[in-house]
């Protein structure tokens, strides 16, 4: 026979396997997600800005075509006001008078503010004024600053997080509201054993995941691991203890599936939104940037990034290091203390 | 290590829940390859004293004694180790299969069967590679006895092992219990299901209001109603028991459900003389009903309630 710690976790992982659903979420949707957002968001020339032109001002029509650069439309005034409304164009020319040309806009879309410079260059042109300065364009495609490379360790970071808190709690308390629970604890096995298994099957399946999304990403988006592999294997593997530990701690009392999974989703909801994983967690209010940056999915996916994209050294990431053993420690100890087996 | 004759001491156990108290002062005392049987009706308190005899919870009073230890941190191991369980219902994971379950108990075991050994012993072969979730409720049970028997205990508690099952998988069921004791192992098992208490247990403790308010052999129980018939009577007007009592032969007079239950002797002359009663009375018989006492009026003659009345 075997040891039961092994034998324990040679259970857990025959039972994930089995569990299709379980696999899907684990490693197809994590793929599935980096397809999809790395093809919306690939890089690409963004589309000539549309503009309309009220009917009746030719001049200003004929000089925006051209100028070339901007899709120009004459349309009817309510009809302009509507396209501009739905996104259509991006500005309206409403008026002119000699010298005066009134453009309608939102301020807040950055395509109208790149339309509106468009628009203006082209109207000076057409009234002779002489270009002063000659601009010679540069293109350039930096692997590590695309959205792409922005998005892949965030995803992991979310993918560690997800499949560490379902993998695990989900598991444990459908166990006790079997009585399955009850029912080890009334052998000799030892209770470590038990929970020490939950962390070794996700060490084996965190190993798969995180190799799958990088290894798509870097043949598909042509995404650059700069640190190298061990720093980026050590770092998911904190995070995995780390979420492993909040887990068990969500799952250390409850017997109702449907309770776990609410305070699960009450744990992830704000780390989805908050801790940067589809955008840069700087465009929230100053004040509340310090309690982002305690998130253990904010300190996953800093860490994460700052060793995919700019090949940081492990040991110039220790705070986010720091804020994820916490969380792993404190919700572990806890955890064991007030787990119950009934 | 000494082989005390006792296999399970417990004195004066004491549980609450809340207000509720479960067990009121019990005491239990099972020898060595005995099977014994706590009978009694859902919620008398069976299930909180065997899981508190597994040390699987604290008595808020009391002592326990298994195999001449007491459950603390030091003999927990020890006492796991000889020990084997079947809970009301345990639901095993649903996607391992029979072999897999068994394997996983076995391990943690330090001694104890084969795999291989105890899917034979319970009949599961031709289910080893089932899966939990495709199993029937009977093969469910004898999976859980399989992981009971698994570490090759000397005391085993079965708790309602055979509730919901078919008469046939209880059979199966009785049969691998009996084995077992036949083998010199203690059975310590709880049932509402008098037929089950009489045909595997050597003594009896009937419990009710988690107090053993009987203690006996089956046959010693019966006897102790005095009269080994019964009598069930549906009447269609009330009849004074003062009636039936002075019928020559009636012990015992009873009321439930509706039914008069008379506890008798000599069957042929009590029917003869309460048909006569009855008729006496001016009343009508609307059911006529005997047969011979069983632990259920036992139950019945002690607390007034059957069994799966609760």
């Amino acid at each position: 026979m075997r040891h039961p710690l092994l034998e324990l976790t040679r259970a857990r992982l025959l039972e994930f396997v089995r569990e299709p659903a379980a696999l899907f979420w684990v490693f197809g949707f994590p793929v599935l997600l980096t397809i999809a957002l790395g093809l919306a968001f690939r890089s690409r020339v963004p589309d000539e800005p549309q503009v309309a032109v009220v009917a009746g001002l030719a001049h200003e029509v004929a000089a925006l075509k051209a100028a070339g650069g901007l899709g120009v439309r004459a349309l009817a005034p309510d009809e302009a006001a509507r396209a501009l409304r739905t996104g259509e164009v991006a500005l309206v020319v409403a008026r002119a008078e000699g010298d005066r040309v009134t453009v309608r806009f939102d301020p807040t879309r950055p395509e109208s503010g790149t339309a509106r410079l468009a628009v203006e260059r082209a109207l000076e042109r057409a009234a002779g004024a002489a270009p002063r300065v000659t601009l010679v364009d540069e293109h350039v495609d930096e692997r590590g600053g695309r959205y792409v490379d922005f998005l892949v360790p965030g995803l992991i970071g979310l993918n560690i997080m997800g499949s560490s808190l379902w993998g695990i709690g989900y598991a444990v308390v459908s166990t006790r509201s079997r009585r399955l629970l009850k029912r080890f604890a009334a052998t000799p096995m030892r209770r470590a054993h038990y929970l020490l298994s939950f962390i070794l099957s996700r060490l084996v399946f965190l190993a798969a995941e995180v190799a799958l999304v990088l290894g798509f990403a870097a043949l598909a988006f042509d995404l650059e691991v700069r640190s190298g592999v061990l720093p980026v294997a050590l770092v998911s593997l904190l995070g995995a203890l780390s979420f492993a530990g909040i887990s068990l701690l969500i799952s250390a009392r409850t017997d109702s599936v449907e309770v776990a999974n609410g305070l699960m989703n009450a744990v992830t909801m704000p780390m989805w939104l908050l801790s940067g994983t589809f955008f840069s967690y700087a465009k929230f209010p100053e004040p509340l940037q310090p309690l982002i940056q305690a998130l253990p999915l904010t300190a996953l996916n800093d860490a994460l990034r700052a060793l995919v994209n700019e090949g940081a050294p492990l040991a110039s990431q220790a705070a986010p290091l720091a804020v994820l053993a916490a969380w792993g420690v404190v919700t572990f100890v806890i955890a064991l203390r007030t787990f119950r087996w009934q | 290590m000494s082989q005390p004759e006792v296999a399970l001491r417990a004195r004066g156990l004491v549980k609450r829940y809340g207000k509720l108290t479960a067990v009121d002062g019990l005491d239990l005392e099972v020898r060595r390859g005995e099977c014994f049987g706590l009978l009694g009706p859902n919620g008398a308190g069976k299930t909180t004293t065997v899981e508190m005899l597994e040390g699987l919870h604290a008595p808020d009073a009391g002592t326990i004694e298994i195999l001449g230890e007491r459950w603390t941190r030091a003999t927990a191991d020890r006492l796991r180790e000889r020990i084997g369980i079947a809970l009301q219902e345990t639901q095993f994971p649903e996607k391992l299969t029979v072999a897999e379950i068994v394997r996983l108990f076995r391990s943690f075991y330090a001694r104890g069967r084969t795999v291989d050994e105890v899917v034979a012993l319970l009949e599961l072969e031709a289910k080893r590679g089932a899966r939990f979730a495709k199993l029937s409720g009977g093969q469910k049970q004898r999976l859980a006895l399989a992981c009971a028997l698994v570490g090759d205990p000397d005391v085993l508690f079965l708790d309602e092992p055979t509730t919901g099952l078919d008469p046939q998988a209880r059979l199966q069921l009785w049969a691998v219990v009996e084995r077992f004791v036949d083998r010199g192992g203690t059975v310590l098992i709880t049932t509402h299901y008098m037929e089950e208490a009489a045909r595997l247990c050597d003594r009896v403790a009937i419990v009710d209001r988690g107090r053993v308010i009987a203690l006996g052999t089956p046959a010693e129980l019966i006897a102790s109603l005095g009269a080994d018939q019964v009598v069930e009577l549906e009447l269609t007007g009330e009849l004074p028991d003062a009636a039936l009592l002075a019928v020559d032969g009636v012990r015992h007079v009873a009321r439930r459900e509706g039914r008069v239950v008379v506890h008798a002797t000599h069957v042929a002359r009590v029917v003869a003389g309460v048909l006569a009663a009855i008729e006496g009375a001016g009343l009508g018989l609307t059911h006529l009903e005997t047969h011979a006492a069983t632990l259920e009026d036992v139950f019945v003659h002690l607390t007034g309630r059957g069994l799966r009345e609760g």
